[in-house]
């Protein structure tokens, strides 16, 4: 090689040796834009977020999820009236629509009050509009009082009816309580029974499913047994028969545990099932084996290495039974066999509402529907947003 | 196939005793019992306590003897077709119920015949027309039939039948037909009423099922096998139901296990809004005044339907679907 051409030539005009002094920066070559880099070292939870903002259906129904959930924590002060404020007066009242403008005249948002009078042929109360009567709503007022959650005692409301005036915006049930009223705090228990239920079935779900698809053999074929025969009865009749025997004498708060305690025991089927198969797929993957081989515990690679890989996929099914907990507790409540007064629930509110004599006389004891539809719907579209968005990376 | 039906033949048999046995616990959880409640009821009033029929009572519920010995008596009669003794109604269960069991099984038969006829075109139309206006409209029905719970979508339909058109819509046949022996005038009844409570409990079902086809169809259709076929100048009519439709039919009779127990939970609070004669109501009361025996057959009914149901559906797609593996799935 000695003699080649080329390397004569080469060793004649030599290059100087040169390393530069400052550190290599690998990116100087390809340079990132400030967006790319912010694109590649996004954390997953960050980009399941981009991923989720992309549903806008799913944001909307995020935002009114917690819209709905923040009004229980101040249903004292969103609700007119108190929850058990009986007005004998306006017994079955119906709704009154809010008007702004009297005669071409502007007084603000406002009320029409009611005459009264019962037709002495049919028995039936006639609630009539006096236009003569203008009520203008009172806002950030004082009102009933209440003990806000029972600790601080207050009665200050956002909305008030005009002073002697009424304003029952969504009606009144038959002992003339407001019906708004009795929806915004019916809130506070079909909301969180969702919640509390969900948190019953994660619970029993992640343990068993956990189990059964890590350790496999009997502890899964046991598991899945169990799971078949849970799944074999119909839903609703086994939660009737179980909600039928707590007992009469327990008090209202043990039986909205009771209640969400069977509601999260049949539940968490589903989600165990998926626990199961995920862990019989991950348990395969080389992390796994790595983890097991430095010595870590069973229950370490389950929570620390396992568990975190499709825990975004566990939130969205999660979210996604949500629904059928907040629709079992007003079937249930519905038939009465679920909670009872003094518990007020939308499904005790529907209660009222079961003789089709009544609701075709009275149709706005119906309303309650409303916020049962709008959240089961949110929580369905918010769960499907979430689902898209567990697995940012595809 | 005939290893694969004894397995699930062999699978179903505990499966079923287990249920029995936890109906069992459930009829006999709650502290006292009819009969001692009964007997309250009676002293209450003054009225005499009739020895003699109590003595009877006592007898036709063994309650004089252990819990394990009672339930021998419970299942050992339920296979004989005994199903107890009512003594809310005080006469033998089977009596009680007449009609009522092959109504449930009418109107929950034909709840997934209605979701199948309903969500196999639509099903289809919303995977082939993907994003279009009218598969957004579709999309957003399903979701507001999942949405809406069967026994509100019952009451409002009875509401609307009674103030717009001044009919009530309640009841499985004509009033006079109630008691009658089955004819044909009955059945032509019953064929008249059972569109309201199929229409009612089987809204969420088709709802689901229209989202699980879309979304099987929509997968297939992605599928280089489905490409191929376009590409060698099939037609597309012809392309979908040659190759992807035929495999994302396998949720139509996979899901009747996962749709049975939902038809019969839906058809138990719907029958009390819209007052059918099937289970449901009859449930409803035999719980209410802690009927247990009358409660525990229903239940144990409604369990083994499903269990029995689930049990042909599969053997149905494992007839259908050769992929599927007829050896148990082995895990480590």
């Amino acid at each position: 090689m000695i003699g080649s051409p080329r390397m004569v030539a080469e060793t004649a005009e030599r290059l100087p040796h040169y390393v530069a002094p400052e550190p290599f920066d690998p990116h100087s070559v390809e340079k990132m834009t400030a967006e790319q880099e912010r694109y590649y070292l996004a954390s997953q939870w960050r980009m399941m977020w981009w991923k989720l903002k992309r549903h806008r259906l799913a944001v909307i129904s995020g935002a009114v999820l917690m819209v709905l959930y923040g009004s229980i924590l101040i249903s004292e002060f969103l609700a007119p009236y108190g929850l058990n404020s009986r007005h004998n007066d306006f017994i079955f009242a119906p709704p009154q629509h809010v008007h702004l403008f009297d005669n071409g005249r502007f007084v603000g948002p406002f009320v029409y009050g009611y005459d009264y009078r019962l037709d002495m042929k049919t028995l039936k109360r006639v609630y009539t509009v006096d236009f003569a009567k203008v009520e203008p709503l009172r806002f950030f007022c004082r009102g009933d009082g209440y003990w806000y959650w029972g600790l601080v005692e207050s009665n200050i409301h956002l909305l008030c009816p005009a002073d002697g005036g009424t304003a029952f915006l969504l009606g009144t049930d038959r002992l003339g309580r407001d019906m708004l009223s009795r929806i915004l705090y019916g809130a506070r228990i079909s909301l969180t029974i969702g919640i509390v239920g969900i948190s019953i079935s994660f619970v029993i779900g992640l343990t068993l499913g956990g189990l059964a698809g890590y350790y496999g053999g009997w502890i899964d074929s046991l598991v899945q047994r169990l799971i078949e025969i849970i799944r074999s009865f119909p839903e609703l009749p086994l939660w009737m028969a179980l909600s039928a025997i707590l007992p009469v004498n327990w008090s209202p708060l043990l039986v909205y545990f009771g209640i969400t305690l069977i509601l999260g025991m049949i539940d968490w089927t589903g989600l165990g099932r998926a626990v199961r198969s995920k862990l019989l797929a991950l348990r395969e993957e080389d992390f796994a084996t790595a983890a097991m081989l430095m010595g870590a515990k069973p229950s370490r690679i389950i929570t620390r290495h396992l568990l975190p890989s499709f825990m975004s996929h566990l939130i969205a099914s999660a979210t996604l039974s949500i629904p059928s907990m907040i629709l079992g507790e007003t079937a249930l409540s519905f038939l009465g066999l679920g909670l009872r007064p003094p518990i007020t629930s939308w499904g005790v509110l529907l209660n009222e509402a079961q003789n089709i004599n009544v609701v075709a006389l009275y149709p706005w004891l119906m309303l309650p529907v409303v916020p049962v539809i709008i959240t089961v719907l949110a929580f369905n579209f918010l769960g499907d947003g979430l689902r898209d968005a567990a697995d940012p990376y595809r | 196939m005939f290893h694969y039906i004894m397995r699930r033949v062999l699978i179903m048999i505990p499966t079923l005793i287990v249920i029995s046995a936890v109906i069992f616990t459930i009829i006999k959880l709650p502290p006292g019992d009819y009969l001692s409640s009964y007997i309250e009821t009676l002293r209450q009033s003054h009225e005499a306590v009739d020895e003699q029929k109590i003595a009877f009572l006592r007898a036709q519920f063994h309650l004089d003897e252990p819990a394990w010995r009672q339930y021998l008596y419970w299942v050992s009669g339920l296979i004989r077709g005994d199903l107890g003794y009512s003594a809310l109604y005080d006469l033998p269960v089977s009596q009680v119920v007449g009609d009522k069991l092959l109504l449930t099984f009418i109107v929950s038969f034909s709840t997934i015949v209605f979701t199948w006829i309903v969500a196999f075109p639509i099903g289809v139309y919303s995977a082939t027309h993907q994003y279009s206006v009218s598969d957004y409209g579709l999309t957003f029905l399903g979701f507001l039939g999942l949405a809406t719970p069967n026994f509100l979508l019952a009451l409002v339909l009875l509401y609307f039948a009674n103030v717009h058109f001044g009919i009530a819509i309640g009841g499985l046949m004509e009033p006079k037909y109630l008691d009658a022996p089955w004819s044909v005038a009955k059945m032509v009844s019953v064929l008249q009423h059972l569109w309201i409570p199929v229409l009612v409990i089987g809204a969420a079902g088709t709802a689901g099922m229209i989202r699980r086809l879309r979304a099987n169809l929509l997968d297939e259709l992605q599928k280089q096998y489905f490409v191929t076929a376009r590409a060698k100048g099939l037609s597309p009519f012809r392309a979908l139901i040659k190759y992807p439709l035929r495999m994302s039919l396998n949720p139509f009779i996979a899901d009747i296990g996962a749709l049975l127990p939902h038809v019969i939970s839906g058809a138990a609070v719907v029958s009390v809004v819209l007052s059918l004669p099937t289970t449901g109501p009859m449930l409803l009361d035999a719980l209410r005044s802690q009927d247990m025996y009358l409660a525990g057959s229903f239940l144990m009914f409604m369990a083994a339907l499903t269990v029995v149901g689930v049990f042909l559906s599969d053997l149905a797609l494992a007839w259908l679907d050769p992929r599927i593996r007829l050896e148990g799935g082995v895990t480590r």
